[in-house]
């Protein structure tokens, strides 16, 4: 069976992979037999191994360096167009985060291969599925050209557990000049929230510019905790400085794409319809009964979000 | 310190948007098209620069005739003069070519720094400058919310998830700005006066040395089989709050099985 490279994701604080690496894992069995790889700096393979097998990884290919985590994206990029020369795989799949995207874009013009990014379905002859303009418009689309790169797009596809031999192999890492330009001399963290992370969470409450001050957030937060939700905002919450920019949903912002999402005091621009439109259920609290957020809501509440949603909070509570 | 901005024009990404059904391209004709909203921060930065470090802002766009409205609100804004590359066989082109014909034309220009957005609202595809620095052999400080410049030496905070990394690299570099890193400003009367009349150079794709054969739809390196308007949602249920609002909210998560 042809070999598909998976690019493994692993968690910020080393305790694991992120979802988004099961996801592509699953995604890439349609093409082939998945190969995850996992670079990184030594010791990053040990911890998730196991979950690779778990999730289909036939070969699990462990390229550690010290390098990789002391330069941008490039030394990646290098040492999967090395696999690509080396192994000729069916394609290569990657995460689609900003630096999932950069390296897909790397190692095209590496390889002289097209890609395809925000993927959200990938076929058995190759064929992927895009949305465009805010999940207006339903794309298929075709790399015609050298070794498939596809980044899919978080939450697309449902992860699928399927046992698989997980042999590890060591790739001698040896990053060239070339790819050391850009150092990364910090990793800060600034926020670090108790709640489900946002690009991951089942279920995401989003607060807007109706929620009025930074304060009033909390009923916002209220109501997330009530259903173990993630937190997010629109643009206009986070300019008016209601709630940090890294809880933005839309198109400058996160993609979502949870099971509920509920949109409270978010008039539904199309900006913000980029981020979470193909969330499974879409529910809106907003007092203008015309609020175009109402269109694809699938259960929308015309009121005051200050009486409804803390009242919602109190019954949901009431219920467990 | 001599800056080149990318800028691109793109459908207004707060209209319905459309494919055109002849070649699976972005309908650009029919729409209303803006400057990448995204673009704007990368000019505020490369002006902001300028204004510390002296210097020079080019604006570059590939893109159809059309495009000259993009650079006229680039150079309305402050920036000094702009090269417009327009072909009619880029028509079609993927991320892949296009790259090939935008390193192609800053292997003209002299720059220390080239800046630009972070991603274009059309495509969506927040590659071009990582694919721009792979070709010209310049280090990338990708999705920045804060520029330094101490010299040859660039700082930039990348934003990420609750946080950012800190990169540095030495010039000629590229950087990509992400829209929380400044506010824009508006172009005044007087810029846009002044922009008529700054220099505007139109180069084909002959000027730049790049075969016409290599870029364009039939040598993309991916394709666009098909398209359709995404199927439209059923009808939601909309109730008006008269008190029992909460309570029918929570009866229809109930239903759903979400509580
Ligand atoms: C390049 C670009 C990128 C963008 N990216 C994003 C993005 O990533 N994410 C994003 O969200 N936006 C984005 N935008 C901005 C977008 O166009 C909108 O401006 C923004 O989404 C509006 O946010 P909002 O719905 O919270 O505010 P508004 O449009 O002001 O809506 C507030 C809503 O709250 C309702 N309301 C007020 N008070 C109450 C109350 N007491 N109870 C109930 N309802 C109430 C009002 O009826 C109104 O519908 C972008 C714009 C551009 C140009
Ligand atoms: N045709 C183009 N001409 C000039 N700059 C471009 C072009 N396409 C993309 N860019 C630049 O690259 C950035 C990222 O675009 P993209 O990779 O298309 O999402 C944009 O914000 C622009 O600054």
């Amino acid at each position: 069976m042809a070999e598909v490279l998976v690019l493994v994701e692993t968690a910020p604080d080393g305790s694991g992979v992120r979802k988004t690496t099961l996801e592509a894992l699953t995604a890439a069995r349609a093409l082939g037999e998945p190969s995850a790889v996992v670079l990184g700096a030594p010791g990053t393979a040990a911890p998730v191994k196991d979950v690779l097998a778990e999730y289909g990884a036939a070969k699990v290919l462990v390229g550690e360096s010290d390098d990789i985590d002391a330069y941008l994206v490039a030394p990646k990029a290098e040492v999967l167009a090395q696999l690509v020369a080396d192994r000729s795989p069916a394609a290569v799949v990657i995460p689609s985060t900003p630096e999932g995207k950069e390296i897909a874009g790397r190692l095209a013009i590496k390889t002289g291969s097209g890609f395809l990014t925000d993927v959200t379905e990938i076929a058995a002859d190759g064929t992927a599925t895009q949305v465009a303009f805010a999940g207006a418009t339903i794309v298929h689309a075709k790399v015609t050209t050298g070794t498939p790169i596809y980044t899919l797009r978080g939450n697309s596809v449902a992860p699928e557990a399927s046992a698989a031999a997980g042999e590890e192999e060591t790739i001698a890492v040896s990053v060239s000049d070339a790819a050391k330009q850009t150092r990364v001399v910090d990793r800060v963290v600034e926020q670090k929230s108790d709640r489900p992370d946002l690009t991951e969470a089942a279920i995401v409450v989003s607060g807007g510019r109706g929620v009025a001050s930074a304060e009033n957030f909390s009923i916002i937060e209220g109501l997330a905790d009530s259903l173990g939700a993630a937190v997010g905002a629109s643009r206009a919450a986070v300019d008016s400085g209601f709630y940090p920019h890294s809880f933005q949903v839309g198109q400058t912002g996160k993609t979502v794409s949870p099971q509920l999402y509920i949109a409270v005091g978010i008039s539904g621009a199309i900006q913000h319809r980029a981020g979470m439109q193909t969330s499974k259920s879409i529910v809106a609290v907003n007092k203008d009964p015309e609020a175009p957020i109402f269109e694809l809501a699938d259960f929308g509440v015309v009121g005051d979000l200050n009486t409804v949603v803390p009242a919602a909070t109190e019954q949901i509570t009431a219920r467990k | 310190m001599n800056i080149v901005v990318l800028v691109k024009q793109v459908p207004d990404s707060g209209t319905e948007r459309q494919l055109d059904s002849s070649d699976n391209t972005v309908a650009r004709a029919s729409a209303d098209n803006v400057i990448n909203e995204m673009d704007e921060y990368a000019i505020e930065e490369a002006l902001t620069v300028k204004e510390s470090q002296g210097g020079e802002v080019t604006v570059l766009t590939v893109g159809p005739d059309g495009a000259t409205d993009a650079i006229r609100k680039a150079l309305s804004m402050g920036a000094d003069k702009a090269v417009h590359v327009s072909d009619t066989a880029i028509h079609g082109s993927c991320a892949v070519q296009t790259s090939a014909v935008i390193a192609a034309a800053l292997s003209q220009l002299e720059y220390d720094l080239v800046i630009c957005g972070a991603e274009s609202t059309d495509g969506r595809v927040s590659v071009m400058p990582a694919l721009l620095s792979e070709r010209l052999g310049i280090p990338h400080l990708s999705g920045a919310r804060k520029l330094t410049v101490e010299g040859s030496t660039l700082k930039v905070e990348r934003q990420t998830d609750g946080g950012f990394w800190a990169l540095e690299a030495q010039t000629p570099a590229i950087v990509s700005t992400w829209d929380t890193i400044n506010e824009p400003r508006y172009p005044s009367f007087k810029g846009i006066m002044a922009a008529k009349k700054k220099p505007v150079e139109t180069k084909s794709l002959a000027d730049l040395g790049v075969d016409a054969g290599s870029v364009g739809l039939a040598t993309a390196t991916s394709q666009v089989l098909d398209f359709a308007g995404r199927p439209p949602k059923g009808e939601g249920v909309k109730v008006t709050d008269e008190g029992d609002g909460a309570e029918k909210l929570v009866g229809y998560l109930a239903e759903q099985k979400l509580v």
